[in-house]
C-alpha cells in the first residue's frame, strides 16, 4: 500500500515543518524546546515511513534502529536543555 | 519579528520546502529501489547471534553507533549534573498514589527485564528496557521520593557508565583476541550482546531517571526506596 507510506511520510514532513515554524517564530525557550521535539517526531515518522517495504517484505531494520536510538537521545537532549533553562531562570531571579 | 514575516513569508517558505520534501519522498517511495542496506542486513541476521533484525543492527552491525549513543546520553547527564544540585522534590503523594506506585514500580522493573530478554528475537531491547526503568524512576520522583529510587552517588556514577564500560571491555577483549573492536565471533555473539545490553539497560534507565531529577543528586534528605 504505497498510499499508506506516503500518508505516514507526509504526516512526518508536516510535523517537521510545523515544528520548524514554531521554533523560528516563538521566543520562549520552552516553546522552542517543544517545537524541536515536534520536529524530531516528524523526522522519526519520515524514517519509519522509508523503512516500509510493502506488506509482504519485512521492513528495513536500519532506519528502525536509528529511530530507536534517536528517541532516547532526543529525550536526554531535552532534559539537558531543560536543566540549562532552569539554571538560566534561577540566575535571572537573583 | 514582524507579523508579516512570521505569518506570511515564513509559512510560504516552509510550504515551498515542504513541497520539495514531499516530492523527494514520493520519488523515493515509488521509484525503482536501488541497492538498499535492508536486503544485506536481513540476509546476514542469522550470523549476528540474535534473530531480531533491529537488535542485530543496533548491537552488531552498528555497534559503534550504539556505543556513541550511550556516550551522548552520558554527556547529557554530566551536563545536567554540572549545573548544580537538583531542585527540591515533590511532596509525598497521597495514599492512592502511593498504592499505585507500590504496584507499578515492581511491574515496570519486571517488564524491563522481559523487554531486555525478548529483544533477541522480537521487538524490544536495551533502549526500550532502559526507558521502562527510567519511567519507574520518574514515577518514584513524582510520588515524592527525592532520589527517585536511585542508589547512592558512588553506585550511581558506576551504573551510569555501565553501558559504555561493558561495550568497551567487550570490544577491547575481542581486540586482544585478534578479532577487531566489537567484531563478535558468531558462536559467542548472543551472550556478548546480552552482556552489553544488560549494562546498557541499567545505564539508560539510571541516566533517564537521574536526568529527570534535573541536577546533581542530593542524598542529605534520603528516603528509602521501596
Amino acid at each position: 500500500m504505497i498510499s499508506t507510506q506516503l500518508f505516514y511520510g507526509g504526516g512526518g514532513i508536516l510535523l517537521l515543518l510545523l515544528g520548524l515554524w514554531s521554533f523560528l517564530v516563538h521566543a520562549p525557550l520552552l516553546r522552542k524546546l517543544i517545537a524541536l521535539n515536534v520536529m524530531g517526531a516528524g523526522v522519526f515518522h519520515i524514517l519509519v515511513a522509508t523503512a516500509y517495504r510493502g506488506l509482504d517484505t519485512p521492513p528495513d531494520p536500519v532506519p528502525h534502529a536509528l529511530v530507536l536510538t534517536g528517541i532516547v537521545v532526543a529525550v536526554s537532549a531535552t532534559a539537558l536543555a531543560l536543566a540549562f533553562g532552569q539554571r538560566l531562570d534561577r540566575d535571572d531571579d537573583r | 519579528m514582524t507579523r508579516f514575516v512570521s505569518l506570511v513569508l515564513l509559512p510560504l517558505g516552509l510550504a515551498a520546502i515542504g513541497v520539495v520534501l514531499i516530492w523527494t519522498f514520493y520519488l523515493a517511495a515509488t521509484g525503482e529501489a536501488g541497492a538498499r542496506l535492508a536486503d544485506l542486513a536481513l540476509a546476514r541476521v542469522p550470523e549476528t547471534g540474535v534473530s531480531n533484525p533491529v537488535t542485530s543492527v543496533l548491537l552488531n552491525y552498528r555497534a559503534y553507533d550504539t556505543l556513541l549513543e550511550l556516550a551522548v546520553l552520558l554527556a547529557a547527564l554530566l551536563g545536567i549534573w554540572s549545573l548544580g544540585p537538583a531542585a527540591p522534590g515533590f511532596q509525598r503523594g497521597g495514599e492512592i498514589l502511593q498504592g499505585m506506585v507500590d504496584w507499578f514500580v515492581p511491574l515496570l522493573i519486571l517488564a524491563a527485564g522481559y523487554m531486555l530478554w525478548v529483544g533477541a528475537y522480537a521487538p524490544g531491547g536495551a533502549f526500550q528496557a532502559g526507558a521502562l526503568l527510567g519511567s519507574a524512576g520518574v514515577m518514584l520522583a513524582l510520588a515524592g521520593y527525592p532520589s527517585a529510587g536511585l542508589p547512592s552517588e558512588r553506585l550511581l556514577r558506576l551504573l551510569s557508565i555501565l553501558g559504555i564500560l561493558a561495550f568497551c571491555l567487550v570490544g577491547l577483549v575481542l581486540m586482544v583476541l585478534g578479532l577487531g573492536f566489537l567484531t563478535y565471533p558468531p558462536e559467542l555473539a548472543k551472550w556478548l550482546i546480552l552482556l552489553i545490553e544488560t549494562g546498557a539497560t541499567l545505564a539508560i534507565g539510571v541516566t533517564l531517571a537521574a536526568a529527570y531529577l534535573g541536577g546533581r543528586p542530593d542524598h542529605t534528605s534520603e528516603v528509602d526506596a521501596p
